[in-house]
């Protein structure tokens, strides 16, 4: 009943070799056959998160929701940055940002966190990794729709032409990501110090050196532009990404503020869309070259793991 | 049998042995290059082949680094230099439901599971209803799996890992789970892998299951490989190594060692076909066991409970560090064995034994100094080395204090209701500090049926038409000659 057609002997065998030394391809290979497992792992993920939980997948959009009320009250109606919609360009943003934060968030805990599994269990631990990844994935595409709804709500047309972008930028996010995700997550299992820095950065600091919460243009680029170090705020490979979002679904380049003043804001640098693709295209290069030196470092560790853990 | 299924390279793994865990940044820096410890080498050089369809047992006692070159071959943990090839899918059982999600239902966690033995979704779709079945489940597989009972949990996880169809299937010590019929049903599958011709890695440290279910087996002793063969061959050398290394063994693990026989006994009944299991102790005779010293009657027949507890799969890494520090003193082993023989109660005119005859197994001793608290083991096998009774004076109470000099020491059976066979006795002593000396095959002794039974056990049987009267009946069973008289 279990041999099926063919008998154990004869039928084809993959082989498998397991030693201390393994090629980032032959990683590769292993994560590409263990992909239905990714699959698995990312749902686990997502069921177990609201499990118990009233509203459950529904958290997933009511989190975001409230964050996105709290910053509109801060800096729309109290510190009046006069922006219209403000709401819109802080979600566009935080749209990009909450992926590729709370995916390497989760990514870094991972391999401790499933100890029983790594100790027990024999498949590629990358996998671990990128199921964190992937689960921040389904969350974005969950926000994505809010931020839909939102737009609509509001009236508010995205650049239309520009659409594919959105696209064209979330590719280098999610490899930064999975890049960042299972370097941190390998290096954890060492120096377990290494999650609660991640989060003291990530959380703070990488956060408000994006232009999320404000503009680039409309604060920084006048200090920053007249000591001609413009470039250093574009070493954070998150900036041009947030901006490709903020270029598209907030659309607008220059605004007439909300305040009585009505004075002219500059959102967005006027910037060609070649320039664009080629800031995104850079940090792909980036990312892809750090997500090779990610696995290189990861299959190094990973052989240890289970005594470590 | 075509190309080896399993090949294992010049396998050496090493763990660091950390006197103080660092695994804070701030403690790294501090003690950056200089953290202080230890290298255990757990595996040192192992190379075999296993072929295909062939079933290789492990041996070695806690501590011998069986468990790690398990861990090894299933990809778990990668070895320090060397290298493992495995052909097909391998399906490991290092521990039953480890890939389980609390959170998940059953079903959830079979397709996890499945994934994680490198199964697509369709393919699970198929062993689906095997693997319910097997696991015995029935309507709780969509209940979430933290409410599962321990028995349940176990059976879900030995049905996924033997209902994925794997190539190979590596087995740590997992079988002596769940209850008894799940045990048995657990190995008839294994068996019928074995038909099937699939190739089984097999870790124990009960030598009597390597016995009943191996092609070959190798013996690990302190990570080193010292030998490989047929597995009565490895069993021995087993046993040789664990006598060796009787001074620095705690009696609890000797006693596991040697002992898992009477948990394994309802499996190894089954698989042999002889008789069904009868509690913890085969043909459990009344024996009565005294030192030559006492005087009075021993208390009587003791029934032998099952003692025997399953070792604690506890890592024996730090424990095999102390045994290859300490060192081996003499002194650690002062009884010695001199002669143990089988007092047949009609000596003088056969030189075997009927059915249900009474046996004393004399045995000759020395000691090199006055030891309380000696205990004398016995284990009484047939020629397949199925073992048949165990037992020691210490689950017999009989408290045994021995002077220096020359002794002797009886185990007498009241009754061996065996039928026709030769049977070895192997015979231990084991004092606080260790196995002192053991003896395998110690004797022999041979049982001849005068009957027309056959099997393993003399069962007193009386036959008879009901309501037909006393003229039909028949009586077969258990030839006690009343002129012989029994040894008390």
């Amino acid at each position: 009943m279990l041999t099926g057609e063919g008998s154990i002997a004869t039928r084809p065998k993959t082989t498998r070799v397991v030693s201390a030394h393994t090629s980032v391809l032959a990683r590769l290979k292993e994560i590409w056959r263990a992909r239905e497992l990714l699959v698995y792992l990312v749902r686990t993920e997502i069921k177990v998160k609201y499990k118990n939980s009233v509203l459950g997948l529904l958290w997933s959009m009511v989190s975001p929701a409230l964050t996105l009320a709290v910053y509109t009250m801060v800096f729309g109606v109290f510190l009046k940055n006069g922006m219209p919609n403000f709401v819109i360009y802080l979600f566009s943003g935080l749209l990009l940002w909450n992926f590729f934060s709370t995916g390497i968030l989760t990514a870094t805990g991972v391999v401790v966190n499933n100890a029983g599994l790594v100790k027990k269990v024999s498949f590629p631990r990358e996998i671990l990794a990128l199921a964190a990844i992937g689960s921040a994935g389904v969350f974005f595409f969950f926000q994505a729709c809010v931020m839909v709804i939102f737009m609509v709500a509001l009236q508010w047309a995205p650049a239309w032409p520009l659409l594919y972008l959105v696209l064209v930028a979330v590719v280098p996010t999610l490899v930064l990501s999975c890049a960042l995700g299972i370097l941190l997550a390998a290096v954890n299992v060492y120096m377990r110090d290494t999650q609660h820095l991640v989060t003291v950065l990530v959380g703070s600091a990488w956060f408000w050196a994006c232009p999320i919460v404000y503009s680039f243009q409309e604060t920084l680029a006048p200090r920053f532009g007249a000591d001609g170090l413009g470039w250093v705020y574009f070493l954070n490979p998150l900036t041009i990404l947030v901006m490709t979002y903020q270029r598209v679904l907030y659309g607008r380049l220059t605004v007439h503020s909300t305040q009585p003043t009505h004075a002219l804001l500059h959102i967005l640098p006027h910037w060609p869309v070649t320039t664009y693709l080629w800031g995104d295209g850079v940090v792909l290069v980036f990312a892809l070259g750090l997500f090779y030196v990610a696995m290189g470092v990861f299959g190094r560790l990973a052989g240890n793991f289970a005594e470590e853990l | 049998m075509g190309s080896p299924a399993v090949e294992v390279q010049g396998v050496s793994k090493r763990f660091r042995l950390y006197h103080e865990k660092y695994t804070s940044l701030k403690e790294r820096v501090i003690h950056a290059g200089r953290i202080p410890h230890q290298d255990l080498w757990a595996l040192r050089d192992i190379g075999f082949d296993v072929h295909e369809g062939e079933t290789l047992g492990i041996l070695g006692r806690n501590g011998s680094g069986k468990s790690t070159l398990l861990k090894c071959i299933c990809g778990v943990l990668q070895p320090t230099s060397g290298q493992v090839v495995v052909r097909g899918k391998l399906a490991g059982l290092l521990e039953l439901g480890a890939g389980f999600q609390q959170e998940l239902s059953g079903r959830e966690n079979i397709y996890l599971n499945g994934s994680m033995l490198g199964l697509t979704k369709r393919e699970v779709d198929r062993m689906f209803d095997d693997i319910v079945d097997f696991a015995e489940l029935g309507q709780f597989i969509d209940n979430q799996v933290k409410f599962y009972s321990s028995g349940m949990y176990v059976r879900l996880g030995f049905a996924v890992a033997v209902n994925v169809d794997p190539d190979v299937l590596v087995i740590d010590e997992v079988l002596a789970v769940g209850d008894e019929r799940f045990q048995r049903k657990c190995m008839e599958r294994v068996k019928q892998f074995q038909r099937e011709g699939r190739t089984i890695l097999f870790v124990s440290h009960a030598p009597d299951l390597v016995r009943n279910l191996c092609d070959r087996a190798v013996v690990l002793a302190d990570g080193e490989m010292v030998g490989m063969g047929a597995p009565g061959e490895a069993v021995r050398l087993f046993r040789e190594r664990l006598l060796e290394a009787g001074d620095v063994l705690g009696a609890h693990e000797v006693e596991d060692a040697l002992d898992v026989a009477s948990e394994e006994t309802p499996a190894l009944a089954e698989g042999s076909d002889l008789i069904e299991p009868a509690g913890v102790g085969l043909a459990p005779a009344p024996v009565a066991a005294a030192a030559a010293s006492a005087t009075s009657d021993p208390a009587g027949a003791a029934t032998v409970a099952g003692a025997a507890t399953l070792a604690g799969a506890a890592s024996g890494l730090i424990q095999g560090a102390e045994v290859r520090t300490r060192s081996r003193r003499d002194d650690s082993r002062p009884v010695r064995l001199v002669e143990v023989s089988c007092v047949l109660p009609a000596a003088s005119t056969r030189r075997y034994l009927l059915p249900g005859e009474p046996l004393t197994i004399r045995v000759a001793f020395e000691s090199t100094r006055a030891v309380t608290g000696v205990v004398f083991q016995l284990d009484i096998r047939n020629d397949e080395g199925l073992g048949l009774f165990s037992t020691d004076t210490e689950a017999l109470g009989v408290p045994c204090d021995v002077q220096p000099g020359p002794s002797t020491f009886e185990f007498r059976l009241e009754s061996v209701p065996l039928l026709d066979g030769a049977y070895d006795v192997n015979l231990g002593v084991q004092t606080s500090s260790g196995l002192s000396d053991w003896r395998e095959p110690a004797c022999r002794f041979e049982v001849m049926n005068p009957g027309r039974s056959t099997g393993a056990v003399a069962i007193p049987v009386q036959a008879a038409l009901v309501g037909s009267g006393a003229l039909a009946a028949a009586t077969d069973g258990l030839a006690l000659p009343a002129d012989e008289t029994v040894v008390r």
